[in-house]
């Protein structure tokens, strides 16, 4: 070999190092930026919301302007009993859409299913406030956690159904054999078999449906509209989380913008730990299947 | 019923389709007559006719992708668990034809019970609850008598002993060759007639597999016994009758000694000998 090419072969070598460490940098950058607004967002919260969250936050009515303390008692409730009517709309609908897809559906229907529900997952969710306006609080001539639960139930359909599907097919196939070579019925098979394996992958898909509505507060303006009292009936406007944080935040006030800061951090706060939840749940996912 | 196909008395009186010659026929439990199966446009299985005998096993031989599976599939139903699956000609089961309208396919999988090549007992089951369970779904509530068959479905499948302690313990926290009488015993709890095995001792090792196939010997008193095999010696060993496929055709059938001494199609031989397949 000559000193030309051993050169050569040398300043190789050393460009593809330069390219290996390059490249790493980039992913561990990219890889950063992933987590550092995650970090910014709760240590940003912290600081301006930490001071204002106490006791009096979680059990009192918010105060009439001008007044100090208060709480918001009435939208943490108020996002519960969304959420909960979302979920009566959302889970059944979700779930059994999903089985509908991995058990039963032929190609071309599924194809229509999951066309249908990644487009609805990609709809703005002003979109679905507008439409829950336009369809139910015009038509029963006033707002109401009806149709906010609705809004936020419709919202939750598509990534039910869609988890819901994905670790239904996860579940193999040898189960369904055994159960159906016993002489037990296709929709037993399913429910008690097939579904209960991938009951785990269920629950989180729920979880995750949940974390990701509770935050929602554009499908709340028209719909559920906000309350500034305790809600006595689902058939009136009621509080939420998200809705009273959007009020406060543009508010003149500062004491309103530290109690929008304090209800910023709960809301998080809360999100962070379903997600946290759905680790737990998820953590033993390889050694069991699903 | 309008029922095309001959009837057992009537084929009595033909005993030259019978695949023994020399001995009297044994009683029968299945009647598989000209059948074929077809997966969309895909011919698995070609007018094949064979008699499977009442307590005895039989064994099916052949290469992969011969049929097999879809034949012993189609003797419990489980091969229209793929779509576009079509059949033609009949098979009867103790002279009733499983494939008439009037037949709920879950019933004859009740009584005719399936142990897979991979052993799959339920992963959110106990021992215990894997057993049972396909009587509960069958809608036994009876808690005595649940525990009465779990006990004798185990001692069946020679599982008992190993397991009696453990009942609580999941499924899957027993080995490989346990795992699969597990199998055995759920499949035999639900009380069938008749045992499908689709390669029951392929995934397992030399110990597991003899403690097997001695299980199979002495559940053959009680159950007939179909099993797909890919082992020559273990068919040899186990089998009163064997049957080998070749490309979705039966090419020879009849007493295991037969086939394995004195076949009578060249394709036999060079594949009981290991000359292709």
């Amino acid at each position: 070999m000559t000193m030309n090419s051993a050169r050569a072969n040398n300043d190789h070598h050393h460009w593809r190092k330069v390219k290996n460490a390059l490249a790493s940098t980039a992913t561990f950058v990219s890889a950063l930026l992933v987590i550092a607004p995650l970090g910014l967002v709760f240590f940003h919260l912290l600081v301006n919301g930490a001071s204002s969250v106490n006791w009096d936050f979680f059990v009192h009515l918010p105060k009439p302007v001008g007044e100090a303390g208060g709480g918001m008692v009435n939208a943490i409730v108020g996002s519960l009993e969304l959420l909960a009517l979302a979920s009566v709309i959302g889970i059944p609908v979700g779930v059994l859409g999903g089985v509908y897809l991995a058990e039963y559906g032929t190609a071309r229907v599924n194809w229509v299913l999951r066309f249908a529900a990644d487009v609805l997952n990609g709809v703005p969710s002003i979109t679905w406030g507008v439409v829950v306006y336009g369809l139910v609080v015009l038509r029963f001539k006033g707002f109401s956690a009806y149709a906010g639960g609705l809004a936020l139930g419709l919202i939750m359909i598509p990534l039910i159904l869609r988890t819901t599907e994905e670790v239904i097919l996860l579940v193999p196939n040898g189960y369904r054999e055994a159960a159906l070579a016993l002489g037990v019925a296709r929709w037993k098979t399913i429910v008690h078999i097939v579904m209960k394996t991938a009951s785990k992958g269920i629950i989180t898909g729920i979880l995750l449906a949940l974390a990701r509505i509770g935050g929602e507060t554009a499908p709340l303006l028209f719909t559920a509209f906000g309350n500034r009292f305790w809600n006595h009936s689902l058939s009136q406007p009621i509080a939420a989380l998200p809705l009273q944080i959007f009020t406060y935040a543009i508010s003149p006030y500062d004491d309103w913008h530290r109690q929008a800061w304090a209800g910023a951090l709960v809301l998080v706060t809360g999100i962070f730990c379903v997600n946290v939840m759905v680790r737990i749940l998820t953590r033993g996912r390889t050694a069991s299947v699903v | 019923m309008a029922n095309p196909h001959p009837t057992v008395a009537e084929r009595v009186e033909r005993p030259a389709e019978r695949p023994s010659t020399a001995e009297p026929a044994p009683p029968l439990t299945f009647e598989v007559k000209n059948l074929s199966i077809w997966y969309g446009e895909k011919r698995a299985i070609s007018d094949v006719t064979l008699d499977v005998a009442s307590n005895a096993v039989t064994a099916i031989i052949g290469p992969s992708g011969c049929g097999k599976s879809t034949f012993i599939r189609c003797l419990n139903r489980m091969h229209e668990l793929v779509p576009k699956t079509r059949i033609e000609g009949s098979v009867l089961l103790q002279g009733q034809d499983l494939y008439s309208i009037t037949v709920d396919p879950a019933i004859v999988r009740r009584r005719v019970g399936m142990v897979f090549q991979k052993s799959n007992p339920f992963p959110t089951m106990s021992i215990g609850e894997n057993v049972v369970i396909g009587l509960r779904l069958n809608g036994v509530r009876d808690q005595k008598f649940l525990n009465e068959r779990l006990e004798k479905s185990l001692r069946m499948a020679a599982l008992w002993d190993e397991v009696k302690d453990d009942l609580h313990k999941p499924g899957t926290s027993l080995s490989g060759g346990q795992q699969q009488r597990l199998c055995i015993a759920r499949a035999l709890a639900v009380q069938p007639e008749v045992l499908l095995m689709d390669e029951p001792c392929s995934a397992l090792d030399p110990i597991a597999t003899a403690k097997i196939e001695e299980l199979i010997y002495e559940l053959k008193t009680q159950y007939t016994i179909v099993t797909i095999t890919h082992n020559m010696q273990q068919a040899g060993r186990i089998s009163d009758y064997t049957a080998f496929f070749y490309l979705g055709k039966l090419i020879e059938f009849g007493p295991t000694t037969k086939i394995f001494t004195n076949p009578s199609e060249r394709q036999t031989e060079d594949y009981i000998t290991g000359r292709f397949g």
